[in-house]
This record gives C-alpha cells, sequence and structure tokens, in this order.
C-alpha cells in the first residue's frame, strides 16, 4: 500500500498545479493571447520597424545598407518632388473625401426611402466596390485617353467643344480625373455604410418629429445628422485612411504623371524604392505619411469618443 | 381641446381589410380608451388619428375641422409612444421644448413652459440629462411632458404603460388620469390590458378584428355586455361560459353540460330549448346548499380575495370570493351564481339576449 501511494500522491500533487494553473484567470488571459500578440508581432509590429529603420538607411536593391539617422529624410526636406507628392496626397485626399461623402450620404439617404426596385439599385450601387481595382482602372484609362476619350467623344459630338480634352495630359486635368476615378470606388463603401447606420434611427423618432412639426430639412438637421454622426466619424475615417494611402489607381492611370503632377506619396515611394532601387529613400518617403495618418486618426479618435448622450448609465 | 369624429373609417393595406367601418364619437375633455386584442385595429386608427397612417375611406375630424388629408404636423396634436420615441441626443428639456423650438417659440417662452411642464410631472431636476441617463417610468413622463408642452388639442397615447413593469404601471396608470383631470385635454388612449381600459376610461371602445364589438362607459360595458366577445374580455378573471339550453317549466333554468342546472331570474321570451351561452362572473357565485355540484381543482389565495377553480358539470370554471374559504383541491362544495348577474348569449350569434 505504501508503495503504491506515493506515485500517485505525486501524480495529484502534479495534476493539481497544472489545473491550478489553467484555472487561474491570468494564466488562461494570457495563454489565449499568446496566439493574437505573435500574429500582431509578426506582421504588424516587425514590418513597421522595419519600415522604419529602412527610412533611416542607406539600403540599395541588392545591397546591404548603413545607418545614416534623418539624411534621408533631410534632403527629402530640399526635395520639390517630394513636397509637390506631399500637396497631390492633402489635394487628393481632401477633395475625394469631400465628394465621397456628400454622394455616399444622397445615395444612402435614397436607398433608406421606400423605393421601387430598391435591392437591385442598392446591387448597382456595390458594383464599384466590386469591381478589382486594376480593371477599373484600365477602364478609366480608357476613358482619358487623349484619342478614345467617349467623354471627349460625345462632348464633339453634341457640338459642345471642338477638340478632344487632354484628360491626362494637363496637370490640373489630371489631378481631378484621378480623383473623379477614386470617388467612383469609394462612394459605395461610403453609402452602405452610412445606410446601414439610417437603419438604425428608430422610424418612430421621425414620426414623433413629423408630430413636433419638423420639416423634412429639419428632421434632417435635428434627428438624422446627429444620429448618424458617430457612424459618419468611423466611415470617413477610413475613407481618409485608404484615399491617402491610395497606390493603384494612380499607379494604373497615370504613373504619377505628367510630370509628377498625380504623384501621391505611396507611389513617389515605390517608385524611388522599387522602380528606382532606392529602398532607404522609399521607405522614408512612406514613414512620412505616417505623421498625417496618425493625425486622421487622432482627429476620428477624439470624434469618436462617445458623445454624452451616448453614455448608458445614470451620473 | 377639442371634440373628435371618427366616422365610418376604414383602412386597408393593399387588398387586406384591417378596419372595417369604424365610428366612434368623442365629446370635447372626454378620456376615451380603445381596448381590443392584437391585431384588432386600435393602433392603426391611432396611428390614423395622428396621421401617420392615410385614410382608406371615411372621415375624422378634429374640432369642427376634418383631417383626412392634414399634414400631422397641422392636426395640433400630441402624442405618446410605445416606446416614448425620446430624441436620445437632446435632454430632457430639449426633447420637450423641441415642438416649441420648430415652431420658433422664444427661448424665453420655451423656457417657461418646459419648467411649467417639468413642474407638474415632477421632472425639474431632470432637465439637463440625457434620455439613456433616465429610468423607464422617468423616459415616460418625459414622452408626457413633451405632448403637455405642446398644449394640444388631442392627446394620444398608443400602449404607454406596456414597457413598465407592473407596479410602475399602476403608479402611472394613476398619474395619467390625475393629469387628464388636471388638464382635461381629449385624450384617446389605445391598450390591451382591460383593467387600464377600466380604470382610466370616461369612455371605452371595445375592438375585435377591425369592428367596435361596444362603447360605453367602464360600468355599462361590465354590467351590459352586448356579445360574448366583450363579456369574455371586460373583467378579470374573465367571465365564466358554460354552453346548453334554456328550460321553460313553469320556472326558467338552464340546462348546462351533463344536465347541471343553473337559476335563471327569467326566460326570455320564446327561448325555451334555445341553445345559448350561460355567463357568469366569477365574483358573482355565492356556496350555497341549493347550488350546483362542484369539485375544487385548484385553489388560489391573493389575500383579498380567493380564485377557486372547480369543476361545474365536467367544465372549468372559477369563482373568486371575498370570504377565506379553506378548501383543498378535490373537496365538493355548491356553486349558486347570483340570477340576476347572470348573462345568457345567443350560441349562434353571440349576442346578448
Amino acid at each position: 500500500m505504501a508503495v503504491m501511494a506515493e506515485p500517485v500522491a505525486a501524480q495529484i500533487k502534479r495534476s493539481s498545479l497544472w489545473s491550478r494553473a489553467f484555472e487561474s484567470r491570468n494564466f488562461l488571459g494570457a495563454m489565449f493571447m499568446v496566439p493574437a500578440i505573435a500574429i500582431l508581432i509578426l506582421f504588424l509590429a516587425y514590418p513597421l520597424v522595419l519600415g522604419l529603420w529602412l527610412g533611416m538607411t542607406d539600403t540599395k536593391i541588392g545591397g546591404v545598407g548603413r545607418f545614416i539617422g534623418f539624411k534621408n529624410f533631410v534632403s527629402l526636406s530640399r526635395d520639390s518632388v517630394f513636397w509637390l507628392s506631399v500637396f497631390n496626397t492633402i489635394f487628393y485626399t481632401v477633395a475625394a473625401s469631400i465628394v465621397k461623402f456628400a454622394i455616399g450620404l444622397y445615395l444612402a439617404l435614397l436607398l433608406n426611402e421606400r423605393l421601387p426596385f430598391k435591392s437591385m439599385i442598392r446591387a448597382i450601387v456595390l458594383l464599384p466596390f466590386v469591381v478589382p481595382t486594376v480593371l477599373s482602372a484600365i477602364a478609366f484609362w480608357w476613358i482619358y485617353d487623349s484619342q478614345f476619350s467617349i467623354i471627349s467623344w460625345v462632348l464633339i459630338k453634341a457640338g459642345l467643344i471642338s477638340h478632344y480634352i487632354d484628360f491626362l495630359g494637363d496637370p490640373w486635368n489630371a489631378r481631378w480625373s484621378v480623383v473623379v476615378a477614386n470617388i467612383w470606388r469609394g462612394v459605395p463603401f461610403v453609402a452602405i455604410t452610412l445606410l446601414a447606420g439610417l437603419q438604425t434611427i428608430s422610424p418612430s423618432l421621425y414620426e414623433a418629429a413629423n408630430l413636433d412639426g419638423a420639416t423634412n430639412l429639419q428632421r434632417f438637421r435635428h434627428i438624422t445628422l446627429p444620429m448618424l454622426s458617430p457612424i459618419i466619424a468611423v466611415v470617413m475615417t477610413f475613407s481618409v485612411l485608404m484615399t491617402f494611402t491610395d497606390f493603384q489607381l494612380i499607379y494604373t492611370i497615370t504613373r504619377g504623371g505628367p510630370i509628377n503632377a498625380t504623384h501621391l506619396m505611396a507611389t513617389l515611394s515605390f517608385q524611388r524604392a522599387i522602380t528606382g532601387g532606392n529602398l532607404g529613400e522609399g521607405a522614408a518617403i512612406s514613414n512620412a505619411m505616417i505623421p498625417f495618418l496618425v493625425a486622421a486618426i487622432l482627429l476620428s479618435f477624439f470624434g469618436l469618443q462617445r458623445s454624452r448622450w451616448q453614455q448608458g448609465g445614470r451620473d | 381641446m377639442s371634440s373628435v369624429q371618427i366616422r365610418d373609417v376604414r383602412k386597408s393595406f393593399g387588398n387586406f381589410e384591417v378596419l372595417h367601418g369604424v365610428s366612434i364619437p368623442i365629446e370635447d375633455g372626454q378620456f376615451v380608451v380603445l381596448v381590443g386584442p392584437s391585431g384588432c385595429g386600435k393602433s392603426t386608427l391611432l396611428r390614423m388619428l395622428a396621421g401617420l397612417e392615410n385614410i382608406t375611406s371615411g372621415t375624422i375630424s378634429i374640432g369642427d375641422r376634418v383631417v383626412n388629408n392634414i399634414q400631422p404636423k397641422e392636426r395640433d396634436i400630441a402624442m405618446v409612444f410605445q416606446n416614448y420615441a425620446l430624441y436620445p441626443h437632446m435632454t430632457v428639456g430639449e426633447n420637450m421644448g423641441f415642438s416649441l423650438k420648430l415652431r420658433n417659440a422664444g427661448s424665453d417662452e420655451i423656457n417657461k413652459r418646459v419648467k411649467r411642464a417639468a413642474e407638474i410631472l415632477a421632472l425639474t431636476p431632470l432637465l439637463e440629462r440625457y434620455p439613456r441617463q433616465l429610468s423607464g417610468g422617468q423616459r415616460q413622463r418625459v414622452a408626457m411632458g413633451r405632448a403637455i408642452v405642446r398644449d394640444p388639442q388631442v392627446f394620444l397615447f398608443d400602449e404607454p404603460l406596456s414597457n413598465l413593469d407592473a407596479k410602475l404601471r399602476v403608479a402611472m396608470r394613476t398619474e395619467i388620469k390625475e393629469l387628464h383631470q388636471r388638464l382635461k385635454t381629449t385624450t384617446v388612449y389605445v391598450t390591451h390590458d382591460q383593467i387600464e381600459a377600466m380604470t382610466m376610461a370616461d369612455k371605452i371602445v371595445v375592438m375585435h378584428d377591425g369592428i367596435v364589438e361596444q362603447m360605453g362607459t367602464p360600468l355599462e360595458l361590465y354590467d351590459k355586455p352586448e356579445n360574448q366577445f366583450v363579456a369574455g374580455f371586460i373583467g378579470s378573471p374573465a367571465m365564466n361560459f358554460l354552453k346548453g339550453h334554456v328550460r321553460v317549466n313553469g320556472v326558467a333554468t338552464f340546462e348546462g353540460p351533463n344536465g347541471v342546472k343553473l337559476p335563471l331570474k327569467s326566460a326570455p321570451a320564446n327561448s325555451d330549448g334555445k341553445p345559448v351561452v350561460y355567463g357568469v362572473r366569477p365574483e358573482h357565485f355565492t356556496i350555497a346548499d341549493d347550488g350546483a355540484d362542484a369539485e375544487i381543482v385548484v385553489v388560489e389565495p391573493t389575500g383579498s380575495e380567493t380564485q377557486v377553480f372547480a369543476k361545474v358539470g365536467g367544465e372549468q370554471v372559477v369563482a373568486v370570493f371575498r370570504e377565506r374559504h379553506t378548501f383543498k383541491p378535490g373537496d365538493k362544495v355548491r356553486l349558486k351564481p347570483d340570477p340576476s348577474l347572470v348573462h345568457l348569449f345567443d350560441e349562434a350569434t353571440g349576442k346578448r339576449m
């Protein structure tokens, strides 16, 4: 009996250590977080840190770089093409975001009404979002082509203009052209998300406002807009971030031309790093986007902070 | 304040008619309760009165103005919604003053009227809070405050108490009734709860399947229900119904299931042998030696009264006694309905005889 008892007792002791560990909330919590942390470190933190470090080296393709501190940034600050790309990016983001918001909100309000063929219209609104970016970019490239542009053709046939418009050859024409292409792609996201937000507003609020004597415009201003503001903040943050970092549309339609007039920071970074081979400088351009993105995120963070009316409980 | 006339109003959704010609006269200052089971069309009628649903045919007038084609905001009515419909992004004060603000009333005027309404409803300490920070009963009061501030011709209530717990519901019931006695504004109140209807109404309108079954004062409906539906709907616990025949054999009696004989005060003319439904309210039973044989099934004491479920002629009936009987399940007793308080309905038509 005594011989048998010892290993059994030891087993109980061992298993109780394990079971105690697995019953501890802290231990279990840490265990469950390990996979998430591993993924975050491997795929987010590591590339980010590597990118930051790369921006402080003079790495070229095929070579090993040296640490050169902020020299890349210093040279960029004297680089007029870089500053042009900063201007282009801000212009592109601001112009496209404002129009995307306006059209998206309009479509969302329209789709929230009782309409015939509503589900079909909703599907059509989603289409630009479904088409692969490069494909739609090629379509726009054709639409803007200097010889085959359907817009120019229609306007000439209609007798409104006498010669073809040079959409992508003139700096400002090119800027507006890519902005339009971006709007076309971005509107569905804004519209569908705002529509989801609109559908959470209780119809009885509109009925109450109606009885209170509100006109359609007053209902929009006093009910819809304030109730929708949290969703608007989320949508517009995402929209701004996606527009600011846009690459595909520009790269397919203009490659940054004419004379860098449509170069965004992302496309310039790619051109310098991959096409030009200066990985360090390209990384530095990408890193220069970070302050802008952080500013946008902070802005929405404060905008997103739940307003007082959304907070539950009693004071 | 105004009278309201509902004349032969019909409502169809597509080909489906939900209201089949409803006429209800409402006097100035009256508290009218529309009551009925869900799906009877009472809420639809209220929404038509408010202008939130259009009227398929018939007319509704408020005061001496037909409002069929008048916008809700022009009708000078205020409505309290079942879910209160408070604007979540506005404080209590802003909620209450919103309609005045839309009317471009000056801020002094708004403050004065909001303050007065808040005093009436004891909301003054809550004016700066948001709806989310309020309890259910407080939200309910804010919804009423929003209606009072307008000083409208008619108040409309759409099941306003159904989201409250039982105790609060009783308290708010009294509060609404007291408010009406004070303001004397014509009120139309929709509920599915017959107790709410009985306790609050000047006039009850019982609706069922899109028609008005009966209207009258609470006690008229209780004492003289015009048909079996109203008899079963008004009163709690509900009236007992037994099927059988009238026998006139010197004295009129009711012959029920399995030969049970129950007393009648008098038989309606030419009713001998006629199939009828014998209706007796639970509170109109007494224990008497000349009563019908009954076997106790369940006894439910509530303190103030005792509800007794028993089998009479194989049918289950419920009786309510103020006295504290100490029955046990299986006991044999004799139950006797008060013949002067018995209701007889034609079995075929359900109409009162």
